[in-house]
């Protein structure tokens, strides 16, 4: 299981789950679930348009998934945010179905683009993974502390001198750089769930942000590698390894949460009859 | 004439049968759209089309009806949202969300297993993205029963969902069972979201759901007329889309036509831009005296 | 505590009896009880954090006793007995929804009933009836979710009163209005309450403005009530026995002053003890 082509597939796993696992944390923070997944979806089209017209998809998926990011982050400020972002979300697909249906591409490479091809990754393709990830983790390591309190307590943030439009929207290009990344490994479908389930299992975990942070990291490589290994030893797709285990492991950490210990739930519990 | 409708187009049977199936289910999602944008609830409605696909790309594997397979995966997500679902909005996405990927991970794993017993190629295609002009016929009637099934819910639960949606409070005091509104109404999301599936795709029904609800909402006065607008738009997004569709196989020498779901995408969201042009706003705005 | 009892001959329209709500071992209301008769204005006085809003929230079924009842028109208050209105304090309205003023006000007639029956022309004319009681003409048309502040007080208002309830309950409706709307909308609830014979139940954390309107005080601090006319509520040895510590009341220009000694503990220091000049 660790030689040869899987080496990739653990090193491109482990990559892309570090960073799902920060910028999840930070996507779970602000409650933009829906942007998160949105975005990926843009990266899908420009990934089919790439192939199209036979450019390096890398740089389809990039101008997409950043164009989405930038659409969903200034319509969605002046229209109602969950609708700008569905519509830019089914334009993208749209998009992308448009353009496969014009490269007489078939079922594999649609698949791919959705789903990922992790056992599929080749060396090359994991240094553009090591860039981008680093650029992600520096961007996110600098705005650590204005990232979340524009998250936690905006009009404070905003009274401190903090631009909340600007941070809102270098975030979401955080997003558009992480599913650059992401996408070729996993696929537009299912960064989402990595970027989800882990960091909203953390957060059932632990309130203080850097322990829930670190968490989250952890439960994101936690279920990758559980992931790869399921995918290599049944020889179904990582994908539904991803997501189920995700599911999980929200599960499992919503029950430990939910034991009645502090004075505090029983509060809560009591004033949400 | 000749230059807008390709030859064939009014005389095609596969036409008319996606002419109609493309308007019924314009009709359900728009009416179901109008109170999804209404509650926010636009996440959830999307989550439920990738929820479909698991349950289309089941039936696929299956060898099942993929109606049912689309119908049946809905409803099964609309039910573990409303079970998750927790009253705070954010972590109502996180649920949201975790259904989500969970309903990825095995349209993954149905599309992969069907891919590997060899039979039908271009499914996959087919289930994310809709083939409307492959339908069989006899969908019709079942798509037509069951839209008349969700829309006549819609209608009972109608004024409480209005009310609870503006305000849980206020309905709980007026006698309202916000808890069963908000389930029943789940279900007639899961149910339009299904039928919409076999139309333009799962991936895609989201902008049926959503695209001209949302612009009637923008110009509309009323409920009533956002209602009514709301279906008027969606029935021209898809018979328009159905046109064009049908006339891009002779756009290019390949005749490699564009699907129906694409143009219906970009009409809705076209539609939607043109809400934000002033003047046509201007209208909905007024009220006082 | 003091209680003024009801006329006999009348079933109250509310009897809240010995009712207590605890918290984590923390009693947010202690052993409540008050009545209030048909067509009576009753303010539910005490600052933030006393529990009025729990109190209400009993009321409306929203909110379980640890122990005690209560009971609307001799009844217990059932799950769609619809004999209550309730304004809200703070409900947010979209602007994005087509919907009226005078929608909201007719779904307060129909929102419970299944199916879209069209409105009869009797409960259009109620609809408007409403909205000149709450003196809504001017903006019935217009979007709630672009009405102000004030504008969609009244809108609720009506909105609660056209199902004929016996009771209004109104979550603090005074709170963050500048003192000439505070006047208005006591004069507009004032008016309602005898015009449609309705009791009105509101809290508040100032009393002063609903002087000269209130039949019945309820005067709330630290969970526990006291209930009757001011005349008899807000003096030195009631108010005094119910904060458990010494209070003075001074009445200055036709208003209450409640005054804590500085050495008391100034845990539940009444609001009332800055002097409001009009």
């Amino acid at each position: 299981m660790f030689s040869g082509f899987m080496l990739n597939a653990w090193e491109s796993g482990t990559l892309v789950a570090i960073v799902a696992g920060i910028v999840g944390f930070f996507v779970v923070l602000r409650g933009s679930a829906f942007p998160a997944h949105a975005i990926p979806n843009g990266a899908f089209a420009g990934a089919a348009g790439a192939n199209l017209i036979g450019i390096n998809p890398l740089l389809g998926l990039g101008l997409f998934s950043l164009l989405a990011a930038l659409g969903i982050g200034s319509w969605g400020r002046r229209g109602r945010p969950d609708v700008v972002t569905a519509l830019a979300l089914v334009l993208m697909l749209a998009l992308g179905a448009a353009f496969l249906s014009q490269s007489s591409a078939y079922e594999p490479e649609i698949y791919a683009l959705l789903f990922g091809e992790i056992l599929g990754v080749s060396s090359a393709q994991l240094v553009p993974l090591v860039v981008l990830g680093a650029i992600c983790a520096i961007v996110i390591a600098v705005l650590y502390r204005p990232l979340l309190v524009t998250s936690l307590i905006p009009d404070v943030a905003a009274a401190h001198g903090m631009s909340t439009t600007t941070i809102d929207t270098t975030f979401l290009i955080i997003v558009a750089m992480a599913t650059t990344m992401t996408v070729p490994v996993v696929g537009a479908l299912l960064i989402f769930t990595l970027m989800m389930g882990p960091p909203a299992a953390a957060r059932s975990l632990s309130s203080r942000p850097s322990l829930a942070l670190g968490l989250s990291v952890v439960i994101a490589l936690g279920v990758m590698w559980a992931s790869i290994a399921s995918a290599f030893q049944w020889n179904w797709p990582v994908g539904f390894f991803v997501g189920t285990y995700s599911a999980i492991a929200y599960a499992i950490a919503r029950l430990i949460s939910l034991r009645p210990t502090t004075r505090t739930r029983t509060l809560y519990r009591a004033h949400t009859h | 004439m000749r230059f807008l409708f390709a030859p064939g187009f009014a005389s095609s049977g596969p036409v008319h049968v996606a002419l109609a199936l493309g308007a019924m289910v314009a009709i359900v999602s728009a009416l179901v759209g109008v109170f999804t944008v209404v509650r926010s609830q636009s996440f959830a409605g999307h989550a439920l089309t990738d929820v479909a696909t698991a349950g289309g790309a089941g039936a696929g594997y299956l060898g099942v009806n993929a109606l049912a397979g689309f119908v049946v995966g809905s409803l099964a997500g609309g039910v573990a949202m409303e079970t998750i679902g927790v009253q705070r909005v954010r972590s109502r996405d996180v649920a949201t969300g975790i259904v989500l990927g969970a309903a990825t991970g095995c349209s993954a794993l149905f599309f992969y297993l069907e891919a590997n017993t060899g039979s039908t190629t271009g499914s996959t295609q087919r289930i994310l993205f809709g083939s409307l002009f492959e339908v069989a016929p006899g969908t019709l009637p079942v798509v037509g029963l069951l839209g008349v099934a969700t829309v006549g819910a819609l209608v009972c639960i109608g004024r409480a969902l209005l009310l609870s949606s503006v305000s849980p409070e206020m309905a709980t005091v007026g006698g309202i069972a916000t808890r069963s509104v908000s389930v029943i109404f789940m279900l007639t999301l899961a149910v339009s979201v299904g039928l919409s599936s076999v139309a333009i795709g799962a991936i895609l029904s989201t902008a049926l759901l959503i695209g001209p609800a949302a612009s009637a909402l923008r110009l509309a006065r009323t409920m009533r007329g956002a209602l009514v607008l709301a279906s008027v738009l969606g029935v021209v997004a898809t018979s328009l889309g159905v046109l064009l569709a049908y006339d891009s196989y002779n756009w290019s020498s390949r005749h490699a036509p564009l699907p129906v779901s694409f143009f219906v995408v970009v009409i809705v969201v076209a539609t939607y831009a043109l809400t934000y042009v002033p003047v046509l706003r201007r209208r909905a705005m007024t009220g006082r005296s | 505590m003091t209680t003024t009892p009801t006329s006999h001959s009348l079933v109250p329209v509310l009897e809240v009896d010995d009712v207590s709500v605890t918290f984590g071992g923390r009693a947010v209301l202690d052993h409540v009880s008050f009545e209030i008769a048909p067509g009576e204005f009753t303010g539910l006085i005490g600052s933030n954090g006393v529990g009025k809003t729990t109190l209400l929230r009993v009321i409306l079924g929203l909110q379980k006793t640890t122990s005690g009842t209560v009971r609307v028109l001799g009844q217990p208050l059932r799950h769609r007995s619809r004999s209550l209105g309730y304004v809200p304090q703070k409900v947010i309205l979209d602007p994005d929804v087509p919907l009226r003023a005078r929608d909201l006000v007719a779904l307060g007639l129909d929102a419970h009933r299944f199916g879209l029956r069209r409105r009869s022309r009797e409960d259009k004319n109620r609809v408007e009836e409403m909205l000149d009681a709450v003196d809504a003409r001017g903006f019935a048309d217009a979007r709630v979710g672009s009405l102000s502040g004030g504008e969609q007080q009244r809108v609720l208002i009506a909105h609660a009163l056209i199902s004929r309830p016996s009771l209004l309950l109104l979550d603090e409706p005074l709170a963050n209005l500048d003192p000439k709307s505070v006047q208005e909308i006591v004069a507009l609830l004032h008016r309602v309450s005898v015009q449609h014979d309705v009791a009105v139940l509101l809290s508040a954390h100032e009393m002063n403005a609903l002087l000269p309107v209130m039949d019945r005080i309820v005067y709330v601090t630290n969970g526990k009530a006291a209930s009757g006319t001011t005349e008899e509520v807000v003096r030195t040895d009631v108010l005094s026995e119910l904060y458990g510590h010494h209070v003075d009341v001074l009445q200055l220009h036709g208003r209450v002053l409640v005054v804590a000694e500085p050495s008391a503990d100034t845990d539940h220091l009444p609001s009332h003890a800055t002097l409001h000049l009009d």
